[in-house]
């Protein structure tokens, strides 16, 4: 470990540590473009120079390794004269254009050429012009404002896996660009506005529409996919302006996908903002009271034996637990929050959890993948597998579709028999395994989304069996779900009751031979509409998409940035939404909308705030109360063994950009389907 | 001849060739092969690159296409567009324009007709202005296909360009009574009297 002063303070840092980390440690702020953390190193910017004894020259602190006895100066005045040296020299050829820049009040160049430029340009030559690139519907380019810091090149090609990024030409030629003129074919690609630290790459869905300082930032989370990524949404008034990531290393570190990034226009289209009755076969506006009345008359005249209840991919748990109270107190059994038809068992925990957890990839040294696309599923988790790929020694096998995630992936067979095969322990993979110390297997919705889907299930525990997937310290089984509601509504058991309780199927099944009276879908508009029949459906939910056109009454819900809600991701995490904006109009918070409805029907549910309601959840579910924190789920046997169809498996998502009502109703998601999944599809491309 | 270019594939004695510069590389360095591999193929092509010819590269060598298309927008001896037949390249540098680059330059415009940057209409001609060639003392120096045409001036030069029209082979090096670099007034050193 050597020994290093900085400026007259003594510290010892572990060998390999840059100086610029070193000064870090010490407190010492020391200005960068181009270095980031996540990042390779590049040093290329020269704005982190430090003065160094024994060398004639200031060095580029980020890019030199700590020596024993190295003696660093940061605040003399050399250092200050090379800084505002190459302070003027990066401004040359900047437009300084900031009151028209999106990246004005939150630009790296404008808060150092403050803290560390001079007062005024010495520079009256012409400025260098730069023709702006086209890289799609999500990133607007400004490339005259690029000071080639190349953090967002070293992202496409590191992070993300897509290297289409690159520096053309050279020396004042210079560029940053694809030279083919074409959108970055990537589900991070919104992190390079992130990272870039001037106003070159821009969000184009928010180009021109606020300056950062009028935005209001709330802490919150995402539920567009149920990785659960941190996030800061940013609104002015009552529209979402922007979203952004928020640090967390142990879930999306300081990514988040582009669906997460750009979605939130889908909020302020297609809302639902007040009830809605069906009357002579139109949807006609109502007030709640009538429209509370209108399903409490139907439930009352019905058997809780001719209701359902299915709960959507967005459901919060108080909303989903709500619910259940209310359909328990009206006799029905037949609730299933799984609407894709996943044959998940709610009695174990851990078979429905990511127990390695995200954060755990990192330790893993084999991965097997089962019917899922992470890439398309979760990007946040693909992106985390490709880090530990890059760390080498790790190898990934998958048994399902080929696929391009950005790392080596060697493809095992394509559906149930592989699997059987490896659960015998006949399959050559099983000795692949042998040396391994932390195996991990990842479940896919695809594989469990099925008819045969506990059989696989089982299969998919004698897998983690044979394989010895769980040991001492290490659980290696994780399924990944796609929807942010399924692991709370599991956790809350919402599934249907033990009394001949139906399933989706079942509950579509009887709607359409008529033997359910009344279907109530908590948001759930990715099943079937055919197959409701005659059935009475009310739809509560926030967007008027397929279920709500299928609707006889529409409760106005309230979206995931417009309430304080609890979520548990695929890990198990439990995590709380916070309220951004108010629900549009006469919409209200779910949990609310069902304790009405409760009072309507003559069930007096036993909270009156959602402060009560959580108090009850979490007496009854002790994890719920542990926020943000992963307990280790106790391992057991699950599923049921039986015959597996030979089909093979497909991921449950056909199009990245289109996978819930928000989505659908965005039009920059419009946009990027349009462009990156009608070419893959229409291609041989990554897809398949 | 067309920018557009749909379909480069290297011709079977190429292939040859290439599979013979990547064996110089140690294994996994392949890609080192990438600045030879380019040359390859704009000879191949006519003398410049087009965007087919730079995925085949790439696809060879199994690079990403932006990895070559970063290399050969770099280095300013490859072509993006389409050149003549014979690319005359006058070095314009300090030392050639002191001994009179400018004429050159002017001789060239006037034989051939166009300006600098630019293809005759018969598309045999594409006159450049390039940065040093480092033949500094055989200034002023013009690069024309694989040779070098050393000590010009306006007339030398627009006879070396009559002669490549008219299909023969001007001898390269010094067009001037010299012996490569030596010095032209005759040798000073390791003569008889010295």
């Amino acid at each position: 470990m050597p020994k290093l002063t900085i400026d007259g303070t003594e510290l010892t840092v572990p060998a390999g540590t840059t100086v610029l980390q070193a000064c870090e440690q010490l407190g010492i702020e020391v200005p960068r473009f181009c270095y980031h953390d996540r990042l390779q190193i590049a040093g290329n910017c020269r704005m982190c120079l430090v003065e160094m004894e024994k060398s004639p020259k200031p060095i580029a602190s980020c890019a030199m390794p700590v020596n024993e006895g190295m003696v660093i100066r940061t605040n003399t005045p050399k250092v200050k004269k090379a800084r505002q040296g190459v302070m003027e020299f990066l401004l040359i050829n900047h437009p300084l254009d900031c009151p028209i820049c999106d990246q004005g009040g939150e630009c790296d160049l404008q808060d150092q050429a403050m803290g560390y430029g001079m007062d005024r340009s010495r520079y009256d030559e012409h400025k260098r012009a730069v023709p702006d690139k086209d890289l799609g519907p999500l990133i607007s380019t400004h490339m005259t404002r690029c000071i080639h810091c190349t953090r967002c090149i070293r992202f496409a090609t590191d992070i993300a896996g897509v290297e289409e990024m690159g520096a053309l030409g050279r020396g004042e030629h210079m560029e940053i660009g694809t030279y083919v003129e074409k959108a970055i074919t990537s589900e991070m690609s919104g992190n390079m506005i992130d990272l870039c630290p001037v106003g070159a790459l821009n969000s184009k869905p928010y180009a021109y529409t606020a300056r950062t300082w009028e935005l209001v930032r709330t802490e919150t989370i995402d539920v567009l996919d149920a990785v659960g990524s941190n996030i800061n949404v940013q609104a002015r008034g009552r529209e979402v302006m922007r979203v952004l990531p928020r640090l967390n290393e142990d879930i999306n570190e300081e990514w988040i996908s582009d669906k997460t990034r750009f979605a939130y226009d889908g909020l302020r289209r297609g809302r639902l903002d007040q009830p809605y009755v069906r009357t002579n076969g139109k949807l006609q506006p109502a007030s709640w009271k009538e429209a509370l009345t209108a399903v409490a008359a139907r439930m009352t005249s019905l058997g809780g034996h001719s209701m359902a209840a299915i709960a959507g991919d967005q459901a919060c748990v108080e909303s989903m637990a709500a619910l259940k109270d209310l359909f328990r107190e009206s006799g029905s059994p037949h609730i299933d929050c799984r609407q894709d038809g996943a044959k998940l068992d709610a009695a174990v925990r851990a078979s429905y959890l990511f127990n390695t957890t995200i954060a755990g990839i990192e330790e893993a040294d084999v991965c097997l993948l089962v019917g899922t696309n992470p890439r398309w599923e979760a990007a946040l988790v693909n992106a985390r597998l490709r880090k530990r790929y890059l760390r080498g020694g790790f190898r990934v096998f998958s048994i399902g579709p080929r696929l391009d995630l950005t790392f080596l992936v060697e493809n095992l067979g394509s559906g149930p028999e592989t699997l059987g095969a490896i659960a015998g322990g006949g399959h050559p993979f099983v000795e692949t395994l042998a040396g391994a110390k932390r195996p991990m297997m990842i479940v896919g919705q695809g594989a469990l989304a099925r008819a045969d889907g506990a059989a696989i299930l089982a299969a998919a525990w004698r897998v983690a069996v044979t394989c010895r997937m769980v040991r001492e310290g290490w659980n290696g089984f994780n399924v990944l779900h796609t929807a942010a509601a399924r692991v709370g509504g599991l956790d809350i058991g919402f599934v249907p009751g033990a009394e001949g309780g139906l399933d989706v199927n079942g509950i579509l099944d009887g709607a359409t031979a008529g033997k359910i009276g009344l279907v109530y879908l908590l948001g759930a508009d990715e099943i079937d509409m055919k197959r409701l029949g005659s059935a009475f459906v009310v739809y509560q939910g926030h967007h008027g998409d397929t279920g709500a056109h299928r609707a006889d009454v529409i409760l106005p819900g309230a979206a995931y940035t417009e309430k304080a809600a609890t979520y548990v991701n695929t890990e198990g995490r439990v995590q709380q939404t916070r309220r951004v904006v108010f629900p549009p109009g006469e919409a209200r918070e779910d949990w609310a909308i069902v304790r009405a409805l409760g009072e309507a029907v003559g069930v007096r549910l036993p909270y009156d705030t959602v402060a009560e309601l959580r108090h009850r959840l979490e007496a009854e579910h002790p994890h719920l109360g542990k926020r943000d924190t992963v307990p280790r789920a106790p391992w057991s046997s699950f599923g049921t063994e039986g015959r597996m169809d030979t089909a093979p498996f497909v991921s449950p998502i056909d199009d990245y950009y289109m996978t819930d009502a928000i989505c659908r109703a965005s039009e920059t998601m419009a946009e990027c389907s349009a462009l990156f999944v009608a070419n893959i599809q229409g291609a041989t491309g990554t897809h398949g | 001849m067309s920018a557009k270019v749909e379909a480069f594939t290297f011709s079977a004695e190429n292939v040859a060739k290439a599979k013979v510069i990547v064996a110089k590389y140690p294994s996994g360095k392949h890609q080192s092969a990438l600045l030879p591999l380019l040359d390859l193929a704009q000879r191949q092509h006519g003398g410049w690159l087009p965007r087919a010819a730079m995925d085949h590269v790439a696809a060879f060598l199994g690079l990403a296409p932006i990895r070559v298309y970063e290399v050969a927008t770099f280095y300013t001896m490859y072509n993006l567009k389409p050149v003549g037949t014979h690319h005359v390249q006058v070095c314009t540098t300090t030392p050639c324009w002191l001994r009179g680059s400018d004429q050159v330059v002017d001789a060239c415009r006037k034989r051939l007709g166009v300006d600098v940057g630019e293809t005759t209409p018969d598309g045999k001609f594409t006159l450049s202005e390039v940065e040093c060639l480092a033949a500094c003392v055989n200034a002023p120096v013009a690069w024309i296909g694989d040779d070098f045409y050393e000590d010009l001036d306006g007339a030398s030069m627009t006879k070396l360009l009559d002669d490549i029209a008219a299909g023969k082979q001007p001898k390269p090096g010094p067009q001037v009574k010299r012996q490569t670099s030596a010095p032209i007034s005759g040798a000073k050193t390791l003569t008889k009297n010295s």
